[in-house]
């Protein structure tokens, strides 16, 4: 990418280095999150309409 | 065709039939049908997400803009991956998926809607979806129509009927559930043909250093003797001529930047990159992706895939785009991309079809029927949910059947972007820039409502109210007045003043967000400050407290 100038070649490596931002952290979150418990939704269909009637 | 090929296009067909076929099986209740059951695999999410992102229009489009100014269009793929993707998924997607159930949201403007508390907002949401989506969906449908024609020597209008009515197809019989599936499905296709793409630029150029080496070249060349000649004796249209106008606006060579606040990078950097870049956030059929999936889990790994797939995709779009020249610099006696394609537009398939084998010619045409069918899929059942949720529900005052409501509403803005896309099928300038003004008040309209709905317990309903209205006349007004694009092609500045715009310099290539939004910001900010906040019970059903 010797034939770059700064401009281009900092959008070149900025992209890059975003599509690496996102790799690692898709790794590293892979299964952390442990929310889904909290926020169980197989009741939800069965919830609907009272949800509705608190708005 | 050979046998080859019509076996390859019976097994796409068959294989969208089935996706369809498995959405409509798996499609019990309104919930599926609006946002697929809310439990969507996270590699299905993100394909869907990138798929629905990119059209035709990015890969051909943009590529075709990247031959003709140069490699700066990379800040776009890097917007496209850090803001499209790294910050949409982390920072936006599990409070939206979040609040979206608690609020029982299925659509972006009934988010906004119940957020506010609000009929108006997700009535007002709708019609914006409904009134301008048609002109995004029916550039799209022309784009995808124009490459199957030009392949199989079909004729315009069947080619146009046979491609809505597959689409229809699976759109109106599974729901989000078909058209995420069928995403997935078309987005590997994409993923796969660029990869392909981008190996077999690098072998014909003899590697990456030898491909990027030769941009100086090419350029002293073909373009830098244009350096003493005047626009005004070329050719409009032209090769030369567009040549000439980028190094007026400040380009400098396919390796370098436009030259500082000059018209050519303030055009790169407002317009290409912050607005397509940021205004991709406020998107609504995007936006509902994450409300599709159970966890945050199926966000975080979404986002592992998504970065991949849209660094293959528009990154090697861009790439390869500026590589043309260096292709026919080589092969095609010393022309560069413009000089050899003709015009920007035609640039990304003529040089499929002079510099690759036959079989990936029929590969990539796959992928960009993909790309068409994957982006209109989901406009298709967003402005469906639009028409049917959003706006007859809301206004109607009996209870209706959701899923009933938007099927009809899908077929409905179907019929109206075929419609459309008979009608502008000459005149693709209107459509085209008609799809940029649908992006514009997307952004300035949607972006400070969403995220001061999910990030600003005080932002009030008046204020995201007051921050929609000063939004679409800001950015109407640049759009229609000022904006050196926009204000020409659509042509009411100079039914109403006689000019194409009313300002001049360059000031005129600023984009639209880079006005409007900071408006819709500061009025949503003082707005809802000085009215009053929402009552705290909502807002900690909002916020999960």
């Amino acid at each position: 990418m010797g034939s770059f100038d700064l401009g281009v070649g900092l959008a070149f490596w900025l992209m890059c280095a975003s599509a690496l931002l996102c790799v690692a952290y898709g790794l590293i979150y892979w299964n952390k999150d442990k929310e889904e418990k909290a926020l169980d939704t197989s009741s939800w269909e069965s919830d609907e309409a009272k949800i509705n009637e608190e708005l | 065709m050979g046998m080859f090929e019509n076996i390859i296009i019976i097994v796409y067909l068959a294989l969208l039939g089935y996706l369809g076929f498995v959405g409509y099986k798996q499609t019990k209740t309104s919930t599926d049908y609006l946002i697929a059951g809310r439990d969507t695999h996270p590699f299905v999410m993100a394909m869907s997400y990138g798929a629905t992102f990119i059209s035709t229009a990015a890969i051909v489009g943009f590529g075709g803009v990247a031959a003709w100014l140069g490699n700066s269009i990379l800040w776009l793929a890097g917007a496209n991956i850090f803001i499209g993707i790294f910050i949409a998924f982390v920072f936006l997607g599990n409070p939206t998926r979040k609040m979206g159930l608690k609020l029982n949201a299925h659509t972006f403007p009934e988010f906004l809607g119940k957020r506010y508390r609000s009929k108006a907002i997700q009535v007002c949401g709708g019609l914006l979806i409904i009134l301008f989506m048609p002109l995004y969906a029916s550039a799209v449908l022309i784009g995808g129509t124009q490459f199957i024609v030009a392949y199989f020597h079909t004729d315009y209008h069947m080619a146009l009927l046979v491609f809505s009515i597959i689409i229809t197809g699976y759109v109106l019989a599974g729901g989000l559930k078909g058209v995420m599936l069928t995403d997935a499905l078309q987005g590997v296709i994409m993923f796969v043909a660029m990869a392909l793409l981008l190996v077999m630029t690098f072998w014909a150029l003899g590697g990456v250093e030898s491909a990027f080496s030769k941009f100086d070249t090419v350029w002293d060349q073909t373009v830098a003797s244009l350096v003493n000649s005047n626009l005004k004796e070329l050719k409009p249209g032209s090769a030369d001529f567009l040549m000439k106008l980028s190094m007026n606006w400040g380009f400098q060579g396919w390796n370098k930047m436009p030259i500082f606040l000059s018209e050519g990078w303030l055009f790169m950097v407002t317009t290409i990159t912050m607005g397509v870049g940021i205004g991709v956030l406020a998107q609504p059929q995007l936006v509902v992706r994450f409300m599709t999936v159970k966890s945050k889990n199926e966000i975080n790994r979404a986002v592992l895939i998504g970065g991949i797939f849209i660094f293959i995709t528009m990154g090697v779009a861009y790439v390869i785009g500026a590589l043309t020249n260096v292709w026919y610099f080589e092969f095609n006696d010393g022309k560069n991309a413009l000089q050899s394609a003709g015009s920007i537009g035609k640039i990304i398939p003529h040089f499929i079809t002079a510099s690759m084998p036959k079989w990936f010619s029929f590969v990539f045409l796959f992928a960009l029927i993909s790309a068409a069918m994957s982006t209109l899929s989901s406009q298709f059942h967003t402005m469906g949910t639009a028409f049917g949720r959003d706006v007859f529900e809301q206004i109607s005052t009996k209870q209706h059947n959701s899923m009933l409501v938007t099927r009809a509403g899908v077929i409905l803005m179907i019929v109206i972007s075929v419609s459309l896309a008979y009608i502008f099928d000459d005149q693709p300038a209107i459509i085209a820039r008609s799809t940029a003004v649908f992006f514009a008040l997307c952004a300035s309209m949607f972006l400070p409502s969403y995220i001061g709905a999910l990030f600003w317990k005080r932002m009030s309903a008046k204020g995201a109210i007051a921050s929609m209205i000063v939004g679409a006349i800001a950015s109407s007004f640049w759009l229609l007045f000022v904006h050196f694009q926009e204000a020409k092609a659509l042509g009411v500045c100079k039914f109403v003043f006689g000019t194409n715009s009313l300002l001049s310099g360059k000031i005129i290539f600023v984009d639209a967000l880079v006005i409007a939004l900071p408006l819709s910001a500061i009025a949503a900010i003082v707005v809802s400050l000085a009215t009053k906040p929402e009552d705290d019970k909502h807002i900690a059903l909002c916020f999960n407290e």
